[in-house]
């Protein structure tokens, strides 16, 4: 039980990367990353792959920001100018390419095999419990020092432009600030707080597979943070908390209902989701913390 | 040249029916501004619905596309009303993010009622015709002729209808088609009909070359986009010729890719058609 409560939390913390990663352009800039799960599998497969050939595991995870970051470039500079809609077909298709990848070109990434024997780091000396242990005080660890950075960046006059970019795009223009090199910065960090998340992942399980970044993934994310509260890192921070909370405790819905086949069970659990985004976007648009702006200062004369 | 011919040829029946869907997804967006994910979906419950009446009372492919427009209708209305339409206020992105969770909650309604497995029509086998070196198959034919009679069937509807009429000026003007006294819910609701319909046949005339699943609209779903944005998204015409392209473009790819890489051909053909000339090939001009 208590292995099973460390597995959910380290697992927990690396969706809250995957959160804060998506509620710094979303709730940042206001642009949205469907391809959330490609990014996550690009730093999974890099710094898996890099550390199987001999790289030291501090290296290749920084190898999965850089390749990360690199890759969220790759797939928006095209739309980075356009309405969000373009941005969310691209990335939605980015993810789609990344797990296509993944299955085809078996001379890097095995196929659907998966990847195996991925090192995980003094596994051998403290054993699958020390290691447990150890790996979810390295996840905590990261989640509070990117979580700080961002808060520390959403308070800074760098956060202060995004979102001014966020309400009002033109008006940031017209205010000197070149909305375009901000997004792609942004994306570009974002990108790469989920390829870390994806090295972390892999050198977690040891094994990852194409079936491991399927789109649900992304949808968890969208849940955790808008049930946080988009525009706010603890909120998105609890929210991914919540939702692995959430999507465990519905692991034991066929135990309740034994009728149902295994398939039928996933199917429940996909649906309830699925309703569960429904129901935040249109009771709790907000979130459970929500955003705080701080009131504009008055004006001096009042007309 | 034999096999060049067969592939452009290929491309040019697949890419009609791939315009079907396009249409309802550019139709929804011209009028309500967004982004709708589960058209995949709705192709999905037409497609199933389809095969229901295929396979348990025997009904040939037209009166079960008929059958699939209906059925995706009506679930895209019920879930636009439900889940959609109240959100509007709130922008196109958080109806599109909400469309992804109906996408989801749909595809697998239909998962937990018909199973995983693959579903196959029940169609009379028939020989391939051969004509100047080309196979055509009269399965084919038969859903392309279809195709385009829906296509001819939309067309006249928005040219000569009055709701036809209504929904091309909301799409370029709501404010001004209000002044003229239409109903802008009325027009969406039914825009999102339609839409939802063509995707729904769209979904069924797909998926009588293959089997279908819960997952076969998800699938279509990037070719779908593909073909709309190529177009110039909430351009008619533009669905239809964007749609014929990326169906030509994924049969001359797999000539020289592996088969699997089919679906990426329209992601690049986004990204291209994106950095090149944003409003597609028919778009308006304002993005």
């Amino acid at each position: 039980m208590l292995s099973y409560l460390i597995f959910t939390l380290t697992l927990g913390g690396i969706y809250a990367l995957l959160a804060l990663s998506l509620n710094l352009i979303w709730g940042g800039v206001g642009m949205v990353n469907l391809g959330l799960a490609g990014f996550f599998a690009v730093g999974a497969y890099a710094s898996a792959l890099v550390a199987l050939a001999g790289v030291p595991l501090p290296i290749a995870m920084l190898l999965a920001c850089l390749i990360g970051a690199a890759a969220g470039l790759l797939a928006t500079f095209a739309t980075i100018r356009l309405r969000g809609d373009y941005l969310a077909i691209v990335t939605l298709g980015f993810a789609e390419v990344v797990r296509m990848v993944a299955l085809n070109e078996r001379w890097l990434t095995r196929g659907s095999d998966g990847v195996s024997g991925i090192p995980a780091p003094f596994r051998a000396e403290l054993g699958v419990d020390g290691f447990n242990l150890l790996y979810l005080a390295l996840v905590s660890v990261i989640v509070l020092g990117v979580f700080l950075t961002l808060r520390r960046l959403d308070l800074s006059p760098f956060g202060r432009v995004l979102k001014a970019i966020r309400e009002d795009q033109e008006l940031a223009t017209f205010a000197g600030k070149s909305v375009t090199r901000f997004k792609m910065q942004t994306f570009a960090l974002s990108a790469a707080i989920a390829g870390l998340a994806g090295a972390l992942y892999g050198h977690f399980q040891t094994y990852i597979s194409p079936d491991h970044f399927q789109p649900l993934i992304t949808i968890y994310i969208f849940l955790a943070v808008t049930a946080g509260g988009v525009g706010r890192p603890v909120g998105a921070l609890a929210g991914a908390y919540l939702v692995v909370f959430f999507l465990e405790a519905t692991r034991f819905l066929g135990e309740l209902f034994t009728v149902l086949e295994p398939g039928q069970v996933a199917a429940i659990r996909e649906v309830l989701v699925g309703l569960a985004l429904l129901c935040v976007l249109h009771l709790r648009p907000q979130g459970i913390l929500p955003e705080r702006i701080a009131p504009a200062p008055k004006p001096e004369t009042s007309v | 040249m034999t096999i060049v011919a067969q592939a452009i040829l290929n491309g040019i029946m697949t890419g009609m029916l791939i315009a079907i869907p396009a249409l309802g997804l550019t139709a929804i967006f011209a009028v309500l501004r967004y982004v709708n994910f589960a058209i995949g979906a709705y192709a999905t419950v037409g497609a199933f619905a389809a095969w229901y009446v295929n396979t348990r009372f025997g009904l040939g492919v037209f009166p079960a596309a008929l059958v699939a427009f209906v059925a995706g209708g009506v679930v895209g209305l019920i879930a636009e009303q439900t889940a959609l339409a109240r959100l509007r206020p709130s922008g196109a992105l958080a109806v599109a993010i909400a469309s992804i969770a109906v996408n989801l909650i749909l595809e697998n309604v239909i998962r937990f009622i018909f199973g995983n497995d693959l579903q196959g029509f029940d169609l009379p086998i028939a020989r391939d015709w051969r004509f100047a070196g080309l196979r055509f198959g009269p399965q084919q034919l038969q859903t392309a002729t279809l195709a385009i009679v829906i296509m001819a069937v939309v067309f006249l509807f928005l040219r000569f209808t009055r709701f036809g009429k209504a929904m091309r000026a909301v799409a370029d003007n709501p404010d001004l088609g209000r002044l003229f006294g239409m109903d802008p819910a009325r027009i969406a609701m039914i825009t999102v009909v339609l839409g939802a319909g063509l995707a729904g046949v769209g979904g069924v005339l797909l998926g009588l070359d293959t089997a279908i699943d819960p997952m076969t609209g998800s699938r279509l779903l990037l070719s779908i986009f593909a073909a709309a944005v190529l177009g110039g998204l909430g351009s008619i015409p533009g669905a239809v010729l964007g749609a014929v392209m990326i169906g030509v473009g994924e049969e001359l790819a797999v000539l020289v890719l592996p088969a699997t890489y089919r679906s990426a051909v329209g992601f690049a053909t986004i990204l291209l058609i994106l950095s090149l000339r944003p409003a597609g090939i028919l778009g308006e001009r304002n993005t």
